[in-house]
């Protein structure tokens, strides 16, 4: 079963992260990331850029409208997300705990996926 | 000690919100800045107990001032303080402020807690050490260790900045568009000075001010969070972003400046660089040019290059056409005629560099760069004297090295035949 866990944060706490701290975090995200990679169990994995550097295209009209910035102004911003491929619901649940004692703050939307093309064939 | 850190980066990004709703409410700088002081140690207790506020901006504003009136209450019926306990239920009184602090509101807020630094009357460095001080809330010592100053040297300037922004008397009222954006070019132009103070930085100086570059990027895109759609604002950012991913590849050894042509390039920021041309991508759509957006273009352009012989010349000469057009500098020009030389030879570039010596006749990299034209062009007697026009008015060591590296090649090159 593939899951999709979703990281939320607030990215004005993470831009005041300090580097050292920032590196930390990083590193140890890295170790977990290719424990499960070892595991057969991960698939992408991406950390995106600020929400400043995002453009939305509203395509509920035509044509589109093209919006500078995040799709949904929020407290938590939409960070970056991991695909694994997990037995069931409380092995995805166990790897996003781990992730999150690794990177506390914030949330992660632990959810299934319906279609999933790894390589985009 | 992850706590700490947490607690000490959302602090720092609640910063300006909180300080600049304080400073609406109180209309005192210092009031403003005491009471936040007092919410964070507030912050450091209650927190780690009771775990962190969704909010820590809200959080900030709510006790910071309650904190500030009852000191005002204190002083006038020298009633006790409450106890803490009385302010650790917060949750409902916090999200009612967190409503109020509607998206305009702050971002006025945020705007006028910014344009105060940039009063004209006050020179730079002290927009920059105010700033610094106000918005980002780096100590003194950090400030006065920059700009090599002692800390009370340093403590003082920064008083009579915040005695002469008092006196100005910023209006509190919400802005009307002009003068919104009249204050949003005033601060964009104040956080490229800090970012300037930072990157300009070399040798001893530049460890101590790398924080000053990191704090205006982090600025700006708060900037541009509260501004999403002003594409000035969207090309400074990703003009600091281009220019200070070169960062780790800047300096040598010694702390002098390396030359962007002879940068090792597999140390520029990568992140940073899709970030910055991101953001002129953004910026471009708007097709409403400005100097920022163009300059960020030609930061691009150097970033899209993985040697300095693939950098696309044509680009930027193209680009510096526009800027001059815009916005008509000597200096501009002579930038240009970098491009030149390198698209049509150093002939074409001499012509255009020529007619400007008059008004950059103090300027170091005038004549550095004419004295490279001419000795291109194998004139070597005149690109010598131009070499000592520029050894005269170079601002540092590496500068004047870098140009004796010229001359000695001229005396390799051609010192026999101009002997004999």
């Amino acid at each position: 079963m593939h899951y999709a866990i979703l990281c939320y944060h607030s990215e004005e706490v993470v831009m005041a992260w300090s580097k050292e701290q920032n590196d930390e975090v990083m590193g140890r995200l890295e170790k977990i990331r290719q424990r499960i990679a070892k595991e057969g169990k991960l698939g992408p994995v991406a950390r995106l850029l600020p929400t400043t550097a995002a453009t939305t295209l509203r395509k509920d009209r035509d044509p589109p409208l093209i919006l500078d910035g995040p799709f949904a102004e929020t407290k938590e911003q939409f960070l970056g997300f991991y695909i694994i491929d997990v037995a069931d619901l409380d092995e995805a649940l166990g790897i996003a705990r781990e992730l999150g004692e690794a990177n506390p703050g914030g949330a992660f939307e632990v959810r299934p996926l319906a279609v999933y093309y790894p390589a985009g064939v | 000690m992850a706590e700490i850190a947490w607690i000490h980066a959302a602090l720092t990004s609640a910063r300006p919100q909180a300080i600049s709703a304080l400073l609406r409410y109180f209309r005192d700088l210092d009031v403003a800045e005491e009471a936040y002081q007092e919410a964070c140690l507030r912050a450091l207790k209650s927190w780690p107990q009771n775990g962190p506020p969704r909010d820590p901006a809200a959080w900030l504003i709510f006790v910071g001032r309650n904190v500030a009136l009852d000191q005002v209450r204190r002083q006038k019926k020298q009633t006790a303080l409450p106890e803490d306990d009385q302010l650790s239920d917060l949750d409902d009184a916090e999200s009612e402020v967190a409503e109020r602090l509607d998206g305009g509101h702050y971002r006025d807020d945020i705007l006028r807690l910014l344009f105060i630094c940039c009063h004209p009357d006050l020179p730079s460095t002290q927009q920059v050490a105010l700033a610094l001080r106000i918005v980002s809330g780096l100590t003194v010592k950090q400030i006065a260790r920059a700009f090599l100053v002692g800390e009370s040297a340093m403590e003082q300037r920064i008083t009579r900045a915040k005695a002469r922004v008092a006196a100005a008397n910023v209006p509190f009222e919400t802005p009307g568009p002009v003068e919104r954006a009249e204050r949003l070019a005033a601060v964009a132009a104040m956080l490229y000075l800090v970012f300037n103070e930072g990157y300009s930085a070399s040798g001893a100086e530049s460890d101590h001010r790398r924080p000053f570059s990191e704090e205006a990027i982090r600025l700006m895109r708060l900037l541009l969070r509260l501004f999403p759609t002003e594409p000035e604002i969207m090309g400074l950012l990703a003009l600091m972003l281009l220019q200070h991913a070169r960062a780790p590849a800047r300096l040598d050894a010694s702390g002098q400046i390396i030359l962007l042509e002879d940068q090792n390039r597999s140390l520029w920021d990568r992140e940073m660089i899709a970030e910055g041309l991101a953001l002129v991508d953004k910026a471009m759509r708007h097709r409403r040019p400005g100097p920022y957006q163009i300059q960020a273009a030609i930061a691009g352009v150097h970033a899209r290059a993985a040697r300095p012989d693939e950098t696309e010349w044509a680009q930027i000469d193209l680009l510096y056409a526009t800027l001059e057009h815009i916005q008509p500098s000597p200096v501009i020009t002579l930038n240009r005629a970098v491009a030149v030389a390198k698209l049509r030879g150093a002939e074409a570039a001499l012509a255009m560099v020529e007619p400007l010596e008059r008004q950059l006749s103090g300027y170091f990299y005038f004549f550095g760069f004419k004295g490279w034209l001419l000795m291109q062009l194998g004139r070597s007697r005149e690109a010598r004297a131009a070499f000592d026009r520029a050894i005269g008015l170079a601002g540092s060591a590496s500068e004047a090295a870098h140009i004796r590296q010229h001359i000695d090649r001229l005396m390799r090159e051609h010192g026999q035949a101009e002997a004999g």
